[in-house]
């Protein structure tokens, strides 16, 4: 067994972090940071499959906040139906069947817009799932029945074996478990030979190509993968927070998750795990003493984009004993 | 179906068409020109519907605050490409994303602090307040008539200026090779801050008309820029001629589908279902003639010849 790098004791450092800090405070009697650390947990898994796409697959999704949603969805509209009766197929609280409708729904979502979305490529891709992720916005606006703009409430949890999601602690297990499964999915594809032909693409597409893959058919499958992911992650959501509505697939909410990614490194299984971190962390010390704390949070996303481009992981990896790279190279 | 609702709608939706095209022209042109994706293009439009909205109730007059207010809208948009967007043009599209999302943020959270959370309303001079009758029975405000005028206006000096001018012409020029057009000794900086501020113009144009109908409000800019997006995408990114007759698509499209689709369903299902079906569907019809075009043709009806 070799040591671990650089990397390897921040991604450590980091999910001990996770899995100790949370419950000491709930112990504590701070439910609040308990409540933090849920949402950052979800957003994690979130930037995580937002990070197959765009660190490894060269594929810079602007539309993720939508399978946010679809996932919300899927839990709160059979809960909705299971509560106030009508649409009796579909009406449960089955929380295996509210996961699997929205790995299901965000999958095949993935998969019909996914393959208009790979069509193209660069800023086409970018404003294209973005279109795609505001189709879907609208039309649950248009859905009166739940709630349209105003969004729906869930009265009822979903149901797990194993887990009572009433249960904060519980609640947070879950969370955190799925993280460390999303992270290792995440690890495990794109060790196999399916992600090194994925990010083979990322960097020379036609070379690829020219050994005989289909590189359409392995980009649609990231998609896809990322996509039911992050269903997964909305499911999630939709039960720690119990009020969901279309506001949390507007596009400024994709702009986030990208954001995360970004900040905290593309390309390392735990860099949107430190950007999730860190963007909970300073939305909830701008907005404590501001209202206006998007201002802030507006100038530090510039700030990184145009003086941090490697992100925080790469900060803190950099080996600085070599000569600074050039920075015009890019 | 009725007739006179028909033509009512088709000029609403030609109206929304128009306000489009004066969006995503600025878009394009500045992606075409400066390889430049602005997400913040959106905030430039608000910014003008605030400015104008603040210098009717200075000068009391909704047209002279207007005038006043587009150099200050162009002068904004020049110093927001002088201060950030130049530092960007070096780096990938993505990277503009992130750049002007932050930009977002910052516009119109200042907004919000300067203006306060509420919408500015816009009131109209009496003259065109009214409404007037075009054929018998068709009864149009006014007001949107001013509106389709200058629209129309604004895109015909937009091909005049690109088509047959010496700035248009340098306008093409860097379009297709930017190299080339420095070495002649043309200022490319100047070019592109020129540009750019001709885009925050039209936008804040679109804007300000707007404003009486809808007010001023913060987050008008973020809904109109994805439908910007969605217009030059269909249009084919960088030519005006695919942002103008796509804008006029998407926005006839948009608004006959919200008046006419739950009609249309009736004839082919229950009422029930078509009252059901008909808002989610006209909600998404834009996007899927998005798909439509892209899954025939991927660079867009009218793709820019040289890129």
């Amino acid at each position: 067994m070799k040591a671990l790098s650089k990397r390897g004791w921040i991604t450590l450092l980091v999910m001990v972090a996770l899995a100790i800090l949370p419950p000491f405070f709930l112990w504590n009697g701070q439910a609040f940071y308990m409540d933090l650390a849920t949402r950052l947990v979800i957003l994690a898994i979130a930037g995580v499959s937002l990070n197959l796409l765009l660190g490894y697959g060269g594929m810079p999704s602007f539309g993720h906040a939508a399978f946010l949603g679809i996932g919300a969805y899927a839990v709160g509209i059979p809960a909705y139906h299971n509560t106030y009766g009508g649409f009796e197929i579909a009406a449960s609280y089955s929380g295996v069947y509210h996961i699997f409708l929205a790995v299901g729904l965000s999958a095949l979502f993935a998969l019909l817009t996914g393959i208009i979305c790979l069509r193209t490529k660069g800023v086409y891709f970018i404003m294209i799932t973005m279109a795609f992720a505001q189709m879907i916005f609208y039309l649950f606006v248009s859905f009166e029945i739940y709630g349209g703009d105003d969004g729906l409430t869930i009265d009822t949890r979903s149901e797990l074996p194993l887990f009572n999601l009433d249960e904060p602690l519980q609640m947070y297990m879950l969370c955190y478990g799925s993280l460390v499964a999303a992270m290792l999915i995440v690890r495990m594809v794109t060790r196999s030979q399916f992600g090194m032909v994925l990010q083979g693409a990322k960097d020379n597409n036609e070379r690829v190509v020219t050994l005989g893959y289909s590189t359409f058919a392995y980009r649609l499958t990231a998609y896809v993968i990322s996509g039911a992911m992050c269903g997964y992650a909305g499911a999630l959501l939709g039960n720690f927070t119990t009020f969901i509505s279309p506001e949390m697939m507007e596009w400024t909410r994709s702009g986030e998750l990208m954001f995360m990614v970004i900040l905290g490194g593309a390309g390392a299984t735990i860099g949107p795990v430190m950007g999730a971190a860190i963007f909970i962390l300073v939305e909830e010390v701008f907005s404590s003493f501001t209202t206006y704390w998007h201002l802030p949070f507006g100038i530090m996303l510039l700030g990184i984009v145009l003086f941090m481009r490697t992100g925080l992981l790469g900060f803190l990896t950099a080996d600085r004993s070599k000569t600074k790279l050039k920075k015009e190279e890019r | 179906m009725d007739t006179t609702l028909l033509f009512i709608q088709m000029l609403n939706g030609f109206q929304l068409g128009l306000l489009l095209f004066l969006v995503a022209s600025g878009l394009t042109l500045v992606f075409g020109i400066l390889d430049f994706v602005n997400l913040a293009h959106g905030s430039l439009y608000m910014i003008g519907a605030f400015i104008c909205a603040s210098l009717t109730y200075i000068f009391g007059n909704f047209l002279v605050a207007m005038v006043v207010a587009l150099p200050i809208t162009a002068l904004f948009g020049y110093l927001i490409e002088r201060t950030v967007v130049r530092s960007l043009y070096e780096r990938d599209h993505l990277d503009h994303v992130l750049g002007t999302f932050g930009l977002i943020l910052i516009v119109d959270t200042s907004a919000h602090l300067f203006w306060g959370p509420a919408g500015l309303a816009v009131p109209l001079p009496v003259w065109l307040d009214g409404q007037v009758e075009i054929f018998t029975g068709v009864v149009v405000p006014i007001y949107r008539l001013l509106i389709i005028s200058i629209g129309m206006l604004v895109a015909a000096g937009l091909f005049w200026l690109v088509n047959y001018t010496r700035l248009g012409m340098l306008i093409r020029a860097g379009a297709s090779n930017r190299t080339m057009v420095s070495a002649l000794g043309i200022d490319i900086q100047l070019l592109f801050g020129l540009v750019f501020a001709l885009g925050a113009a039209l936008a804040g144009l679109a804007g300000m008309l707007v404003s009486p109908i809808s007010e001023a409000s913060i987050g008008m800019g973020g809904e109109i820029i994805i439908t910007a997006f969605v217009v030059i995408i269909i249009g084919g990114i960088g030519s005006m001629k695919g942002a103008f007759i796509a804008a006029i698509i998407v926005g006839l499209i948009d608004t006959l589908g919200r008046s006419f689709l739950d009609d249309i369903f009736k004839l082919v299902m229950s009422t029930e279902a078509a009252e059901n079906s008909a808002p989610a569907v006209s909600a998404m019809l834009v996007y899927i003639l998005m798909a439509l075009v892209l899954a025939f043709k991927p660079e867009g009806l009218f793709p820019p010849k040289v890129r």
